[in-house]
């Protein structure tokens, strides 16, 4: 059955046992998405390394369909932890599959959970939902740079 | 369980003869389950019918040309404005079409605040620091952000009635609310969301005694019950054609004559002038001074043979079977274990929307919707464009089936059985 397709086991069980879910401090960079169909929302933040080249630690918190809370909860599991830029690399892969219309081949090496929300991507209505925390997490993190570059600018002018 | 099935007043299967789509499956074979019509109405063949019609033998740009197919096109364009006002106890020039309902909200905004630059015959509808205008917390996004964006512009003060726990307006402190300084109360007739009928003449009287025009969003009430602009109270009154049969691209903007005449034009250009020089323009009397533009003309007429249709099956008929409906699923869905309906619970005063939402588990609206539409059901999940609305019930979201003239008891036996399949699959 088709429905069995969306709701992946493994995206049930994240979604009822979630992983990293609350707010954490400190953080470095902080994001609150919207998504305005739905009114789903979440806020996810970064602790970035003080060179900022890693995730150290991703937390978030926030209300909405089983889709969106899993897919925040495997985003938890795939980048804390990780160098930024490879945090990145799986974002982009992620995203490459669920916009992909059920035509990508997701790359399971890279995206480890996250190939249960391959299902996701043959319904469009839905593709928001899988996409919340990522995209949160991409605008957190850009925010932290942005913020240690900042103070990284004051320092040197003082 | 709920209680059986009543015996509805219009045959169902009749009327869904004239409309194909709701013969299709949809999701790997299942027949299409349509419970969504207060987000849009499915159209009868007469109504494409009319509309092809218009476009195979009788298409030309109304109001201008002197030749005989923009003759045709006119009386056809007019004949169906005169048909509409009919239907809402109008006066044709009173009948102004719009694209949809939000536009004819945002015209009577905009003409208001364009009423600061134009002639003293305006002056009533002059809003600014000091005016207040109210709204509810019902309200649908389309009659709540034009009047908080007329504030913004304005300096103007906007106040709401809230809602008790039932999902009614809160008029307790009504007298505290509509007061002197009162310039407009913009009302929902029936909630798309919690489907309450609100009391407007008895509001209206209240605004009209401190001098406050009166605005009704009936986009859920026209389609779906008797409705007669005087006997409303209101001022001015939008509708959508789309939820009431017609087509996309048509709505209505009602208005009481003297007021319409007074009011300056929002959108401006072509066919609603009078005269026009290089150094100013007059404009036309309405309804033509607010349809600027070549208007959806096919639109116009589809709507026309919408009010036909709903003529012929008669109003007080479609409000009678939408009440049977409704009683029906407000009982099954309630007796549903950890499922809360939003919205009054007893069928008084109340139309066929059912929200709800899985409290028990808390599935989330969109699930439940997922679940449902797996199934073939179509319902509408999200927060209605009323957002305001599920935060005053604590809620994310809610799902939501809403009834038309061509919905049965089956229809609502399959919801249910689509609710009750959601709550077995995400059961922890």
């Amino acid at each position: 059955m088709k429905m069995e397709s969306l709701y992946q086991e493994i995206i049930l069980d994240h979604y009822k046992h979630p992983h990293g879910r609350g707010l954490k401090d400190p953080y470095s960079g902080e994001a609150h998405h919207v998504n305005p169909t739905c009114g789903d929302e979440l806020t996810v933040r970064v602790q970035l390394s003080a060179d900022g080249s890693v995730v150290e630690e991703l937390s978030y918190e926030g209300q909405g369909c089983s889709i969106s809370q899993a897919s925040a909860s495997v985003l938890h599991d795939l980048v804390a932890g990780q160098p930024v830029m490879d945090a990145m690399a799986v974002g982009d892969e992620f995203q490459r599959m669920i916009g992909g219309r059920g035509t990508v081949e997701p790359d399971e090496e890279v995206l480890g959970d996250g190939v249960a929300f391959a299902g996701v991507a043959k319904y469009p209505a839905r593709v928001k939902c899988a996409l919340l925390g990522w995209m949160a997490f991409k605008d957190a993190t850009a925010r932290a740079v942005a913020g240690a570059d900042a103070s990284t600018s004051t320092e040197a002018t003082r | 369980m709920g209680a059986p099935a009543p015996e509805l007043t219009l045959d169902v299967e009749r009327i869904r003869a004239d409309f194909p789509i709701l013969q299709r499956t949809v999701r790997d074979g299942h027949q299409l389950v349509y419970l969504d019509s207060g987000a849009t109405s499915q159209k009868p063949v007469q109504v494409l019918d009319a509309e092809r019609s218009y476009y195979l033998r009788h298409n030309a740009a109304v109001h201008r040309g002197a030749h005989q197919l923009a003759e045709e096109a006119t009386d056809l364009y007019e004949g169906a404005r005169a048909k509409i006002a009919a239907f809402i106890g109008a006066r044709d020039n009173e009948v102004v079409f719009t694209k949809n309902a939000t536009e004819g909200l945002n015209l009577v905004a905009y003409s208001m605040s364009n009423a600061a630059t134009s002639g003293p015959e305006a002056a009533r509808f002059v809003v600014g620091p000091g005016d207040e205008i109210v709204v509810t917390e019902m309200e649908h996004h389309a009659n709540l952000v034009p009047w908080q964006q007329l504030c913004q512009r304005t300096g103007a003060t906007l106040r709401w009635f809230g809602l008790t726990d039932e999902g009614r307006l809160d008029l307790s402190d009504v007298d505290s609310v509509i007061t002197e300084r009162t310039k407009l109360v913009a009302l929902v007739h029936q909630s798309n969301v919690l489907g309450t009928v609100n009391p407007v003449a008895e509001i209206a009287a209240k605004a009209h005694k401190v001098g406050a025009l009166v605005v009704l969003d009936a986009c859920q009430s026209v389609p779906h019950m008797p409705f007669d602009v005087v006997e409303s109270g209101a001022d001015f009154v939008a509708f959508s054609g789309h939820k009431m049969l017609g087509p996309t691209g048509v709505g209505v903007l009602w208005g009481r004559y003297d007021l319409l005449a007074a009011m300056p034009p929002f959108l401006t250009g072509g066919s609603m002038i009078e005269v026009v020089r290089m150094e100013g323009t007059t404009f036309a009397a309405p309804p033509q001074r607010f349809e600027a533009g070549v208007p959806n003309i096919a639109q116009v007429i589809g709507l026309g043979a919408a009010v036909d249709y709903l003529t012929e099956v008669g109003m007080a008929n479609v409000a009678e079977h939408e009440k049977q409906l409704t009683a029906y699923a407000l009982d099954a869905v309630e007796s549903l274990p950890g499922v809360r309906v939003i919205g009054p619970p007893t069928n008084v005063a109340r139309g066929g929307a059912v929200s709800f939402v899985v409290v028990v588990d808390g599935i989330h609206p969109h699930d439940v919707g997922q679940v449902l539409d797996d199934q073939g059901v179509e319902v509408r999940v999200g927060h209605h464009c009323a957002w305001p609305i599920v935060r005053r019930f604590n809620i994310p979201a809610t799902t939501r089936a809403t009834f038309y003239l061509y919905n049965s008891t089956e229809d609502i036996d399959a919801l249910v059985a689509g609710i009750e399949r959601a709550q077995r699959f995400f059961k922890p």
